[in-house]
């Protein structure tokens, strides 16, 4: 009668050693890489290439992160990216917000079978419009262009659907009182609807934003001028010239990854709504 | 609810034009490419273009490249999307467990990958591959197994891929399972306690069942974007050793914007197309009978 609760407790105490233990290996192989990253990017050259390989620099370094400064236009290619993320970010955030407000709070013919219309068609894959896109902003003179990325990404339907979903749950007497004192619609939708539906706008910046800084076909065929490239890009192009130099390429990933990562650990929250959203969809 | 038409269409005509700019009439003019000879003299010019009716898509049918690209790709799906949702669950059990301390570190932990740029953690893996300096080699060596050559040999560069992408997106569908197991009653598993079901037993007759729907639309999220697979083969292997990771993207790119064929690239792109609406389509059909059955 005794001997039960202890064995009991000792196989409660070894499952739950066991859970922390499985759960410490795991997390060792999804950072492992990160560190070995961080690491090689403080190393000198040829470092990295030795073997047994390590995670901590002999001599620690900042050669590598002056090299991509000073002579491969790192700087630029970050300014780049920065631009269009932010860019596609705040003026995709205003397009599909009005969309989802439309779909949320008027009626019009054809609303349903618009947005129905609308759901259906994300199943087609980005791959199918890169041709004529690309052959629309050659006639127009944008590729290597700020806009050849930021146009396209101007709408989502993703985005108007998140929207228009939260907004739904915004009450219309809110609207209506408003309306009642004489605001209009623009007034409504401005200082009334956005504020409210602030939670769902974050989430959409923050995808928008992640989405467009980790994009990678999309910039590679619209940006060919070495100028214009985006982080992603140049690190794909500067793989084909340095591909025997780790630790440089290392420090390159470590620029792109850091203000994504930042970026993420403040609104990690809104991002996660975003995905659970996105879910239930189905 | 408003009723007043033009201004609901006031505010929708900023993302409708983009969207019929930028989507919907190239998605029409891509078809219509597909049936030209479309190439880089049509570029200067368009009315270089020839109707040639379904000559792309008959020579897609006999164009053994294609072929690989498929077959590449499907490997690429069927492995790596049932490796990916299966460690997604079993992260998302352990996440669950009402044992676990440190669940915040452990959840950002399994999720960092996700948000990282994938070109950037491409080359990352590059590097961990390396034959004779790469820390996976080390790894291999240390519990007494010999070094591959992860890359550079036909047969492991497809695998070498496929860990990659599981590494980078389990993550994604483990959250989605998480918010799956955190919606299954809690006195499902209570009654099937007082029945004397032990945790395995919970499980398979509770959790499992439960997350069926969950499950189906990770399925299908996983396999559509498992078919766009390029990034990784453009960073790591440029398709090779031997095509041996050439994708169907890989090669639509290729074919459209470094040999210019825009016509023929159009045609893949069709083809994909009508390969992701069938995996839509098969995955509505197992949708419709999970509903039958479970509501």
């Amino acid at each position: 009668m005794v001997t039960k609760p202890v064995k009991y407790r000792l196989r409660n105490k070894a499952l739950t050693v066991g859970l922390h233990a499985g759960l410490g290996v795991f997390s060792l192989f999804t950072l492992l890489p990160f560190l070995w990253m961080i690491g090689a990017s403080f190393m000198a050259s040829g470092e990295a290439s030795t073997f047994p390989p390590k995670l901590i620099p002999n001599h620690f370094t900042l050669e590598q992160y002056h090299l991509l400064f000073s002579r491969l236009n790192i700087l630029r290619y970050f300014l780049n990216s920065t631009v269009l993320a932010l860019g596609v970010t705040f003026i995709s955030l205003l397009v599909n917000s009005m969309a989802g407000f439309a779909f949320a709070k008027f009626k019009f013919p054809g609303k349903n079978q618009l947005f129905a219309f609308l759901l259906s068609s994300m199943i087609i894959p980005g791959q199918v419009t890169m041709l004529p896109v690309f052959l629309l902003l050659k006639k127009l003179g944008l590729l290597n262009s700020y806009f050849g990325i930021i146009l396209p990404g101007m709408a989502s339907i993703f985005g108007i659907f998140l929207i228009r979903q939260y907004m739904v749950g915004i009450p219309d007497s809110l609207i209506d009182a408003a309306r009642v004192d004489g605001a209009s619609d623009f007034f409504i939708y401005w200082r009334i609807i956005l504020p409210l539906a602030r939670p769902v706008l974050v989430t959409l910046a923050l995808f928008t934003f992640m989405g467009t800084w980790n994009d990678f076909l999309w910039p590679l065929i619209v940006m060919t001028r070495e100028e214009m490239y985006t982080l992603p890009v140049a690190l794909a192009i500067l793989m084909g010239e340095h591909a025997p130099d780790p630790e440089l390429m290392m420090a390159g990933a470590v620029i792109t990854i850091i203000p994504i990562i930042l970026v993420f650990l403040f609104l990690q929250k809104y991002y996660i709504q975003g995905i659970l959203i996105g879910g239930v969809k189905e | 609810m408003r009723s007043r038409t033009s201004t609901a269409y006031f505010f929708l005509a900023p993302a409708f034009l983009t969207l019929l700019i930028f989507f919907f009439l190239p998605v029409t003019a891509s078809f219509l490419m597909s049936l030209t000879d479309f190439d880089i003299y049509s570029i200067a010019d368009f009315s270089n273009a020839r109707f040639i009716g379904l000559r792309n898509y008959l020579h897609l049918l006999n164009d053994p490249l294609f072929w690989k690209a498929v077959l590449n790709t499907v490997y690429f799906v069927v492995v790596a999307g049932p490796l990916s949702i299966l460690t997604a669950l079993l992260a998302a059990l352990a996440l669950n467990s009402p044992r676990l301390r440190w669940k915040y570190f452990f959840r950002l932990a399994l999720f960092l990958p996700v948000i990282t740029t994938l070109v950037a953690v491409a080359i990352m893996w590059r590097y961990l591959y390396h034959p004779r300096f790469g820390l996976i080699n080390y790894l291999l060596l240390q519990v007494g197994l010999n070094p591959i050559d992860w890359l550079g040999d036909p047969h492991w560069a497809m695998p070498a891929l496929i860990f990659l992408a599981t590494w980078k997106n389990f993550g994604y569908l483990m959250m989605i399972f998480l918010a799956g197991l955190q919606a299954i009653p809690d006195y499902l598993y209570d009654a099937a306690k007082i029945d004397g079901a032990n945790w395995w037993r919970q499980q398979i007759h509770i959790t499992l069942p439960q997350l069926a729907p969950t499950t189906v639309f990770v399925g299908i999220i996983t396999a559509i974007g498992y078919f766009q697979l390029f990034a990784e083969p453009y960073v790591m292997t440029q398709g090779g050793p031997l095509n041996a990771t050439l994708s169907i993207v890989l090669y639509l790119y290729q074919q459209g914007f470094r040999w210019w064929q825009m016509g023929y690239s159009a045609s893949i792109a069709f083809v994909l197309f009508i390969m992701i609406l069938a995996i839509a389509f098969i995955q509505n059909k197992i949708r419709k009978r999970y509903g039958n059955e479970t509501r």
